[in-house]
């Protein structure tokens, strides 16, 4: 017998809060989080010693952790975690921190993920990312997360008939959103020619389904409804989530992730279907993990990922909005920041104060996660129903 | 199928050499396992003890049961290669350099995905078979060979970096006044390759087999004593820039250990040929082998040491020669080391006492030379660094690893 999940009733995400990204950047991670949180507070009207929560996902803090970080920047929290699950940490610091609001262990957390980029650093990532990358990956041609995802996505393609265009269209789409983004790195329009026509990386991936390595924050706090109320924050309602890690070890090649196994508690705890869904925001590190995120969220059965996406505008104002903000594709890919960045967008265009176009009654969204290739497939997958406080 | 390899023409010296760099070799304790079967071209993995699933990437725990008891075994090799890329851009020099380059998901028969190398003739969605091998770094990787053999296959450009293939490389055998130098000879021209450099000691004085060495193919006898530091630099100075392959086919047996024999005349003699022999080559001819090891087609690509496979385990009625060959074998493992940032490999060739006149009072079974030179041309071809010849050699490898103490014993009586 499995307990019912509980709802994470009274309990909000505020402060939606991004650090501009920067190709590259000559400061330290420890700067990067230090701005995050002076962000937050100052636009909390919070002080320093009000955080009593924090949980911390970076890649490029070494030596260093959650724990020298509190000291570094003078904080003294009562709670405080290390979320090192990439693209699943936005996620996963969201139901964690809930949790412990909930409880009373906390009362303001802080949630941060920043990572710099150096101009080595790429390079440094990749080549101790884990022992299995280090052992049985990286020394394969040392393509790095470029040529595990194209296995992935030439599987995808050979097994349900998705084409370049496909991925194309959900590339060109997350373009014309992030044009009104003014954080968004890459600023020019793409189309569909240029996508098809770029150099490959390695086949069949290509330029523009790869994101651009990037420096950068992104925050937000969770604390109690009326804490929020009190403080005259915008509060944004968290009605499910779910995780899971190493979901389906036996299929040869990654075409599900974790969110197969629990999506029909992510509805049920919810309350609502995927036809109420006014925006999503999925984890696009590239697009083809975007696809398998429409199907193993239900939008479609699994294989129909590819005529989903060609039904669908894919744009703010069209239909099916998707990466809002243009994810990380346009947007950039700060490290670990970028499982915070659909996150971090969902709260603002919920809240009706998005930084580019907004999606036309955004009332609610599901954002999801994705990260950590350990060996051949992502491991980490994570989702959240989201909504606009009453 | 593979283009055919095309006999590179004359070096132009005023062009830029191209350096040798390394691929990412740092692996876990645990992976290592992998190395010790690609250095010996055997195909393993770890299988569990308790549940019998086959385990890959390398684990502490097994993943079905969490059993810790992960042994490298013999596993089947074939599989499918279900998706293939082709890797454009790296942040690896050594990669960069060798762009494009393709890499596939293998689904192995025997259960896990296992990401390789692939070679030209591994087509997506057909059968392949893998095989471990050592990479320019020294660190074991899997590659994806086609299930069935394809023309040229040895000749494929991603293949042939982890191999030490001797077609269109200049090898030299540093004594072919010996029975092992001129089937070394024959095995290296047969082998295609370019040239093939014999050392002769006193090149005035008649040895047996002398005009039959000089009709190989290709053949080219030059003056080198191994026991003469100015002799084995000279010949470095000539010809070290073009030699690719050393091996050392110099001998010294004598029966006989320590106790029984007075004054130490064939000690000294046998260390001055075999050990200082080789630390003469490894000063001469090491820094231009460990400079050339990406120079084109021709590269330098091994070091082969002969040694009797009592350098593991001393056979007392050798006594003197094994603790010489022991020696030697110290030495190549510190070879190893100092020519690996080169992608040069040295391969140790284990072999049991030879039919040759120095152990004729020895019982069969023994090891023809020619069994030797076809031995080291095969590991060569396929890359390896640990070969053991013959039933002796063999006996001893199993014996040594099962229980050392008992070896021992036994070899005395």
């Amino acid at each position: 017998m499995v307990a019912a999940r509980k709802p994470y009733d009274g309990v909000v995400a505020c402060v939606p809060v991004t650090i501009p990204y920067r190709r590259y950047s000559t400061n330290s991670a420890h700067w990067w989080v230090g701005r995050a949180l002076h962000a937050l507070t100052r636009q909390a009207g919070l002080r320093p010693k009000d955080i009593d929560g924090l949980v911390l996902s970076s890649f490029t803090l070494g030596p260093d952790r959650a724990i020298g970080l509190t000291q570094h920047l003078g904080l003294s929290p009562r709670w405080l975690d290390d979320v090192p699950l990439g693209g699943a940490s936005g996620v996963v610091a969201l139901r964690r921190a809930a949790r412990a609001v909930q409880a009373g262990d906390a009362d303001i957390v802080a949630c941060v993920a920043a990572d710099t980029n150096h101009v080595d650093s790429f390079r440094k990532t990749l080549s101790t990312f884990s022992r299995f990358a280090q052992d049985a990956v990286y020394p394969y041609g040392s393509g790095g997360a470029n040529a595990s995802f194209a296995l992935i996505t030439r599987n995808y393609m050979n097994k349900y008939g998705a084409k370049r265009e496909d991925f194309g269209k959900v590339c060109v789409a997350q373009r014309d959103n992030a044009l009104s983004n003014p954080h968004a790195i890459m600023k020019k329009k793409l189309t569909l020619d240029e996508y098809m026509s770029a150099r490959p990386i390695a086949d069949p991936i290509h330029l523009f389904d790869c994101v651009m390595p990037c420096a950068g924050a992104e925050a937000f706090l969770v604390c109690r409804e009326d804490t929020a109320r009190s403080l005259g924050l915008s509060a944004i309602r968290v009605l499910s989530t779910i995780e899971r890690h190493n979901a389906y070890p036996e299929d040869p090649v990654q075409v599900r992730g974790g969110w197969a196994v629990d999506v029909d508690d992510l509805w049920a705890m919810a309350a609502v279907k995927p036809d109420d869904i006014d925006f999503v925001e999925t984890y696009d590190d590239y697009p083809v993990i975007s696809m398998m995120q429409f199907e193993d969220l239900g939008f479609c059965a699994k294989g129909e990922g590819p005529d989903f996406v060609r039904a669908h505008s894919l744009t703010n104002d069209g239909t099916f909005p998707h990466n809002t903000s243009g994810g990380q594709l346009s947007a950039g890919q700060a490290g670990a920041a970028g499982g915070y960045l659909g996150l971090v967008e969902a709260m603002r265009q919920l809240a009706g104060k998005p930084l580019g176009a907004p999606v036309p009654g955004a009332k609610l969204c599901v954002v999801s996660g994705f990260g950590m290739i350990n060996y051949d497939r992502g491991l980490s997958s994570g989702a959240a129903v989201l909504a606009r406080a009453a | 199928m593979t283009d055919p390899l095309v006999r590179p023409k004359r070096k132009n010296p005023l062009k830029r050499m191209r350096l040798p760099l390394a691929p990412p070799a740092m692996r876990s304790r645990t992976a290592h396992g992998l190395t010790a079967a690609a250095a010996e071209g055997k195909f393993a993995l770890q299988v569990c003890v308790d549940c019998a699933t086959v385990v890959y990437p390398p684990r502490d725990a097994c993943p079905s049961c969490l059993s810790p008891r992960l042994p490298f075994k013999p596993v089947d090799s074939s599989g499918t290669l279900i998706a293939e890329t082709i890797v454009h851009t790296s942040p690896e020099p050594y990669f960069r350099e060798r762009m494009p380059w393709r890499v596939g998901t293998v689904k192995l028969d025997a259960g896990p995905s296992v990401v390789a190398h692939l070679h030209g003739d591994a087509a997506e969605g057909a059968r392949v078979r893998l095989e471990l091998k050592l990479d320019k770094s020294g660190a074991p990787v899997m590659i994806a060979l086609p299930a069935k053999e394809t023309p040229n296959m040895a000749e494929d450009p991603q293949l042939r970096e982890m191999t030490c293939d001797p077609k269109f490389r200049r090898v030299l055998i540093t004594d072919g006044r010996n029975a092992i130098g001129q089937v070394m000879a024959k095995a290296f021209s047969k082998a295609g390759s370019s040239i093939v450099f014999v050392g002769i000691a006193d090149a005035w004085k008649p040895f047996p087999g002398m005009d039959a060495l000089r009709k190989i193919d290709r053949v080219e006898i030059v003056a080198l004593d191994l026991t003469d530091t100015e002799s084995v630099s000279e010949q470095a100075e000539q010809n070290g820039g073009r030699v690719d392959i050393i091996v050392n086919t110099a001998e010294h047996v004598r029966a006989g250990g320590f106790v029984d024999r007075h004054g130490l005349t064939v000690a000294r003699e046998q260390m001055d040929v075999r050990y200082f022999g080789l630390v003469r080559l490894a000063q001469a001819f090491g820094p231009a082998l460990r400079m050339r090891g990406a120079d084109g087609v021709n590269s330098a690509a091994a070091f082969v040491n002969l040694l009797s496979v009592h350098a593991l385990m001393n056979w007392p009625t050798y006594g003197s020669y094994s603790a010489v060959e022991a020696a030697c074998l110290s030495a190549a493992q510190c070879l190893r080391a100092e020519l690996r940032p080169g992608g040069v490999k040295v391969l140790d060739v284990f072999f049991g006492p030879l039919e040759t006149e120095w152990f004729q009072a020895v019982p069969p079974p023994k090891v023809a030379p020619a069994a030797l030179a076809k031995a080291v041309v095969e590991a060569l071809e396929r890359g390896l660094e640990d070969v053991f010849v013959g039933d002796i050699a063999e006996d001893v490898r199993q014996r040594l690893a099962v229980n050392p103490k008992a070896l021992e014993r036994e070899i005395s009586n």
